[in-house]
């Protein structure tokens, strides 16, 4: 929360806030940087894969706009989840339990940019692309950060929206409307998030537990865990084939969608076989490392045969 | 009402002006995305006006 002596997690270390500031890249830690790399990623390949154009120089800077208002809502989220940070071994690092940067700068910090960047998307391409930059951004750092993260296991079921809506908001860049090349994309990450994150929550559920986030294996228990991975992983399988279908996604898009969806079901079913011990936890990495590889081969599928000219159709 | 100066180390003067500069960057780097913002709006019709 924004003070560090929340009583909600008695035990987590107290760390004094220095009250100099921090180096630059602590603030541009706040930003999630690899996250913004992804937006970044995600939305080009909504802009490439429109049936209409943007003038470059205001793609790019709706680009940029876009990976700003993400690393806003990261920095909210960062400021919020302060407490929680301090308590997991991946996040306590962070510049705000690591006292380099104090919660108040990064609020404000994170409020700056992320009004920033709806206005400066605004002007530059569209408001529907920055109202739903703005949904984006109070989705994360409100609906998800604030309320669904410490009250559901469901948490990043629904607050994978937040994440998902990269590749529809870089179409309304470009065509000023929601258009069904990006709503598809958006439902890939959408349904892609919960097999990727409860596989890494599997193998660091002491960690949630301490930090008192409801997480599924924490809740629902880790089999059930299990199965509802697998049953997110059958269905994300053809759902990463819809492109092919819709005809904006050709012949390499197809190869990797059907390899990879079938190397997800596969990943999923050992998860859901080995129970136990260290074999568990191996599991569970694997289908988590494999997870990012698929997704990024999916939009980087996408984006040579759009972008460089590489599209030839399956069907028709 | 009276504030007493803190003395900053010669480390956090140091922070203090990279953060300086980084924020001259950052404006820096708005003032020129809206300059060439305003030239690909308008398009090259800028540029056709009378002498």
């Amino acid at each position: 929360m924004t003070t560090l002596s929340n009583t909600a997690i008695p035990d987590r270390p107290f760390v004094e806030a220095s009250t100099s500031g921090g180096e630059v890249a602590d603030y541009f830690a706040l930003l999630k940087p690899r996250v913004m790399a992804l937006v970044i990623f995600t939305a080009l390949v909504g802009m490439t894969v429109s049936p209409s154009h943007v003038n470059p120089v205001i793609g790019a800077i709706s680009l940029l706009m876009i990976a700003v208002g993400a690393g806003a809502s990261g920095c909210l989220n960062m400021w919020w989840d302060a407490d929680v940070d301090a308590v997991m071994t991946r996040t306590r690092t962070r510049p705000i339990p690591a006292g380099r940067i104090q919660p108040g700068e990064a609020l404000s910090f994170g409020l700056t940019l992320s009004v920033g960047s709806v206005l400066v998307l605004g002007l530059a391409a569209n408001w529907l692309s920055a109202g739903l930059l703005a949904f984006t951004i109070v989705f994360y750092a409100v609906i998800y950060s604030m309320w669904l993260k410490r009250s559901t296991a469901q948490n990043i079921v629904i607050g994978g929206a937040a994440g998902a809506l990269p590749p529809m908001i870089g179409q309304a860049v470009v065509t000023g409307s929601i258009g069904i090349e990006g709503t598809v994309l958006f439902l890939i990450i959408f349904i892609w998030t919960p097999p990727h994150f409860w596989a890494l929550a599997l193998v660091k559920a002491g960690e949630y537990a301490r930090a008192g986030i409801p997480m599924m294996p924490n809740t629902a228990g880790p089999d059930s865990t299990r199965r509802q991975i697998l049953a997110y992983s059958v269905l994300l399988a053809p759902l990463g084939l819809a492109p092919v279908f819709l005809g904006f996604g050709g012949l390499i898009y197809g190869l990797v969608g059907l390899v990879g969806g079938l190397a997800m079901v596969g990943l999923s079913v050992q998860v859901l076989r080995r129970r136990e011990g260290e074999a568990a936890n191996k599991a569970a990495m694997s289908l988590f490392g494999f997870s990012i590889l698929y997704l990024f081969l999916l939009f980087s599928a996408l984006l040579a045969e759009q972008g460089l000219g590489l599209f030839r159709p399956v069907l028709g | 009402m009276s504030t007493v100066p803190q003395q900053l180390t010669p480390e956090e003067i140091q922070r203090r002006r990279k953060r300086s500069v980084a924020i001259a960057m950052v404006l820096a780097a708005l003032v020129l995305i809206f300059y060439v913002l305003t030239i690909a709006k308008l398009g090259p019709q800028v540029l056709n006006r009378p002498l």
